[in-house]
């Protein structure tokens, strides 16, 4: 049973890999522990719990800005902004429902670590494109900053940027500056009903490539939309375009979209309330989930696929001949699949991304023992392998911070 | 040039110049390989002109493979290695080395695809920036950032710098619309990060590559995202009796949710200036003017104008004019965009600066620069990114004058370190270069810029890409790489832990 080391402040995580540093200790930098299952599955002397780092300690809303201890609950931000009409743009997914784990349990530093982002990331961004500044402990038991609290900054490397998605791997996160922007006033759908895959990546494509501002593209094959209390009653597959704005934007941009897709399949339509309980679902990948406290080893493998969005289809159809189901986000470029079974058949996945022009999978859900075998990020060349390896002498020598996380050594 | 000191040239790498040369012209063969001093004068500075350098010798490969041959080559034999794009970097990123390469990327200048179902583009970093959108255009597709000099800077050009604009409020800087790049590295190793599809899970290399400044490697394809042109464009011209008004009615815009395309600020000197330069039909009795356009589907921006509009009557603007027409808004913008030769008619030369703040802090700000003018005798006009709170300070002075270059840059020099003393940053999108390298300091500690260097380290151990910009001092690798942690046990007694 690995110890948990819970620094209440960044003296204290300086300490914390100190201590780790010197007696050749690891530590498996947590936050609140809401994703721990995500990425590869590595065993630590010591898991290094950063939740007690908690409280906003900036948040200026005419500025876009908000400063948070790294600890701080994602959904204490997201209320906080809520309630000056601000939004995290990026909409971070809750993995909770995916991973069998009570929802809303992520932290600020979490969401950064895993650069999380939902079904307006083709236009606003992830995690990465928000985060402005981090303060941070690297694996030298060395306190550092990076970055700024303003928008527009190319003082230095990116290292907010290059730090988000780094897993832990790199550095502690102590505090983060990051981006914050309006809330729409309000939200419609507009759904496609009936589409094959194909036919539905070229309504997306175009639609988000027209002149009305799409700010979510979506398709759910006909098994998938049932789950979905709001759209099951379609009783066939859904394809759904969000939009976003001020009132008679949406409805002028409502009449061009009605009109310029009515040829394509039978429409229908959201309205803000049930919009906002389609895309959560849509974002949280709400039909694949799993019960809370489920034992995972059990559960049906997922993997989540990024490739170019025309090419969604044909790594769905791929994997559909196995039994898999897929759920299409970011106008067909980002594939939710789930395996027919606890088996994730990786190299059926891999190949089929490969297939398709090139992208990146991540097994998402798998059994520990899976995780621990498998390549669960996409694997890397070896050049660029060795940089990363490089890149983890320099921040972390001794190899204390989450080793292994990502890539087995690193 | 006034107090920048370099790296010292490398004696052995002078001496060998000819050898070094004849082997270069081995690997690329041709004109490709230029190394008379007429030929190489051309390439002795990029956009900051004061500070020249003739390089050892100056490449333009056309291929990867040659790109890939040169850098192995250099890192081989030690040669420092400066890569160049168009050669309008605003801080000096181009600025070659007595004993270094200057690796013109001028010849990749073609684009390989054009995706318009998946809305992407591939190019080679010799593309310019506007040669992105040109080539989409007829789709009504464009690429949107957009820095002044983009109908000249290379999209390579802008990764290195990490280029912004007059809408990078709303669209993103460079690093939010790049998906992939091929990339050498000095050890002559191809890699290729991102592609046409979005986030790759795990570490974000490409997210380091952006605004790395040609410290880390040398690009030699970009694919980058292209948008929809936005249906309608208006733009309001507002005038206030203070830049605290103007100050005040950007916040209160951004407060009421409206993210507009673009927001510029410009004080009485620069409204003046533009106006005696091309009458753009600026009311001159303001003290600061505001440009808001809005973009988008045409009813939201009837819509938000309106709304801007009410904002600005309630603050007490002076001026309140909606562009009626495309021939209007283009009207409200070209004073804007003549900014800097509108200087450059009242004043012999100019320095321009670029310093990032947060937006309340304008007023105090201003205020304090009109101090700094009045100490230094220099005349300084304003132009301002307002909703991103990017300040480009022109500062006024006359080469001709004895020492008055340098009290310009001194006066540069105390404008950026306001810039952070009010929790701003050195540069918002011109990069760090040679020009504000020394500054680095006043924005990050020892151990701050230790942790960016061992990122450079990872790449570029023996330092030959673009050394002497960034960072103020270059430490060895091998003393980076050191950890000294000492202790053996600590037991940390008062932590909890259960």
């Amino acid at each position: 049973m690995s110890e948990r080391l819970c620094p209440r402040d960044e003296a204290d995580v300086v300490e914390a890999v100190r201590w780790a540093v010197s007696n050749e200790r690891t530590l498996d930098v947590a936050g609140s522990g809401s994703k721990a299952s995500l990425g590869r599955h590595i065993q630590t002397d010591a898991t290094l719990e950063l939740k007690g780092l908690s409280g906003v300690t900036l948040y200026e809303p005419e500025e876009l800005v908000l400063s948070a201890k790294a600890g701080t609950p994602v959904a204490e931000i997201e209320a906080l902004v809520a309630a000056s009409k601000q939004m995290l743009a990026f909409e971070p997914m809750d993995f909770g429902p995916l991973l069998g784990v009570a929802p809303g349990g992520g932290t600020l530093g979490g969401l950064i670590a895993c650069n999380l982002a939902g079904p307006r990331r083709p236009s606003a961004g992830a995690a990465r494109d928000h985060a402005l500044g981090v303060r941070a402990v690297s694996g030298r038991a060395e306190a550092f900053k990076a970055g700024g609290r303003v928008v527009k900054n190319v003082t230095g490397y990116d290292l907010p940027r290059g730090l988000s998605g780094s897993y832990g791997t790199l550095a502690a996160f102590t505090e983060l500056t990051i981006k914050v922007l309006p809330r729409p006033e309000t939200v419609e759908t507009l759904l496609v009903l009936g589409l094959d895959d194909a036919a539905a990546a070229g309504v997306m494509s175009a639609a988000v490539g027209s002149y009305y501002d799409v700010s979510g593209a979506a398709h759910l094959p006909a098994e998938v939309a049932g789950q979905i209390p709001v759209v099951a009653e379609a009783g066939m597959g859904v394809t759904a375009l969000r939009l976003e704005g001020v009132k008679p934007s949406i409805v002028h941009r409502r009449g061009k979209l009605e009109a310029m897709l009515r040829t394509h399949g039978t429409l229908s339509f959201l309205d803000e309330a049930a919009s906002l309980a389609f895309w959560r679902a849509v974002r949280d990948v709400e039909p694949f989930a799993f019960p809370e406290g489920g034992a995972l080893d059990t559960a049906p493998a997922i993997w989540r696929i990024s490739v170019a969005p025309m090419a969604g289809p044909a790594v769905g159809a791929a994997l559909r001949e196995i039994g898999a189901r897929c759920l299409y986000d970011w106008a067909g470029g980002l594939v939710w699949v789930e395996m027919p079974g606890t088996e994730p058949h990786s190299a059926r996945v891999r190949a089929a991304v490969a297939g398709a022009g090139g992208g990146h999978a991540t097994l998402i859900r798998a059994s520990a023992a899976a995780r621990a075998g498998e390549e669960v990020f996409q694997p890397l060349d070896p050049i660029t392998g060795a940089l990363i390896a490089r890149m983890k002498s320099g921040f972390d020598p001794g190899r204390v911070l989450s080793p292994g996380r990502i890539y087995a050594g690193v | 040039m006034s107090g920048l000191v370099m790296p010292a040239p490398k004696a052995d790498v002078l001496a060998r110049r000819a050898q070094i040369i004849a082997d270069l012209r081995a690997i690329v063969p041709g004109e490709g390989v230029i190394d008379t001093e007429a030929e190489m004068r051309p390439f002795e500075s990029d956009g900051v002109t004061a500070y020249r350098q003739l390089p050892l010798v100056v490449v333009l490969p056309s291929t990867t493979e040659q790109v890939s041959k040169v850098l192995a080559y250099a890192n081989a034999n030690g040669i420092p290695v400066v890569p160049r794009g168009a050669g309008t970097s605003l801080s000096g990123g181009a600025l070659p080395l007595e004993d270094g390469i200057l690796l013109g990327m001028g010849k990749f200048n073609r684009i390989l695809d054009i995706d318009f179902a998946n809305r992407t583009v591939i190019a080679q970093p010799g593309v310019t920036n506007l040669g992105i959108t040109t080539a989409v255009a007829h789709e009504g597709f464009y690429y949107a950032p957009d820095p002044s000099s983009q109908i000249a800077c290379t999209i390579g050009g802008n990764v290195g710098e990490n280029s912004g604009g007059v809408h990078c409020l709303k669209y993103g800087l460079t690093t939010n619309n790049v998906l992939g790049v091929e990339m050498v590295l000095i050890t002559g190793e191809i890699i290729r990060l991102g592609g046409k599809h979005l986030d790759s899970g795990g570490l974000d290399l490409l997210g380091l590559i952006v605004g790395s400044e040609g410290l880390l490697g040398v690009v030699t394809e970009v694919t980058v995202r292209i948008l929809k042109k936005p249906e309608t464009a208006r733009a309001v011209l507002l005038g206030f009796p203070s830049s605290e008004a103007a100050g005040a009615c950007v916040a209160a815009i951004i407060a009421a949710g409206i993210i507009p395309g673009g927001m510029e600020m410009m004080d009485r000197m620069m409204v003046h200036a533009a106006e005696a330069f091309l009458g753009a039909g600026y009311p001159l009795d303001v003290e600061a003017l505001l440009i808001v356009e809005l973009d988008g589907p045409e009813a939201e921006v009837n819509h938000l104008i309106d709304r801007v509009a009410e904002i600005g009557d309630g603050l007490g603007c002076m001026t309140l004019r909606a562009s009626t027409s495309e021939e209007e808004r283009v009207a409200f913008w070209a004073g804007r965009k003549a900014a800097f030769p509108a200087v450059g008619r009242i004043s012999p030369d100019y320095l321009c600066m670029d310093g990032t703040i947060p937006r309340k802090a304008l007023p105090l700000v201003l205020k304090r620069m009109e101090e700094m003018s009045e100490k230094y005798g220099l005349r300084c006009g304003n132009v301002f990114h307002a909703g991103d709170g990017n300040l480009h300070p022109l500062i006024c002075y006359d080469a001709n004058t004895p020492g008055e270059l340098e009290k310009a840059e001194a006066f540069g020099a105390d404008i950026l370190l306001l810039c952070v003393e009010v929790g701003g940053v050195l540069t918002g999108e011109h990069g760090v270069g040679v020009e504000k390298r020394d500054l680095m300091p006043s924005m990050f500690n020892e151990i701050d810029l230790a942790h960016q260097e061992r990122l450079k380290c990872a790449f570029d151990p023996e330092a030959l890409l673009n050394p002497g910009k960034v960072f103020p001092v270059l430490h060895r690798c091998a003393e980076l790489g050191r950890m000294h942690v000492s202790g053996g046990k600590l037991p940390f007694p008062e932590l909890p832990r259960f």
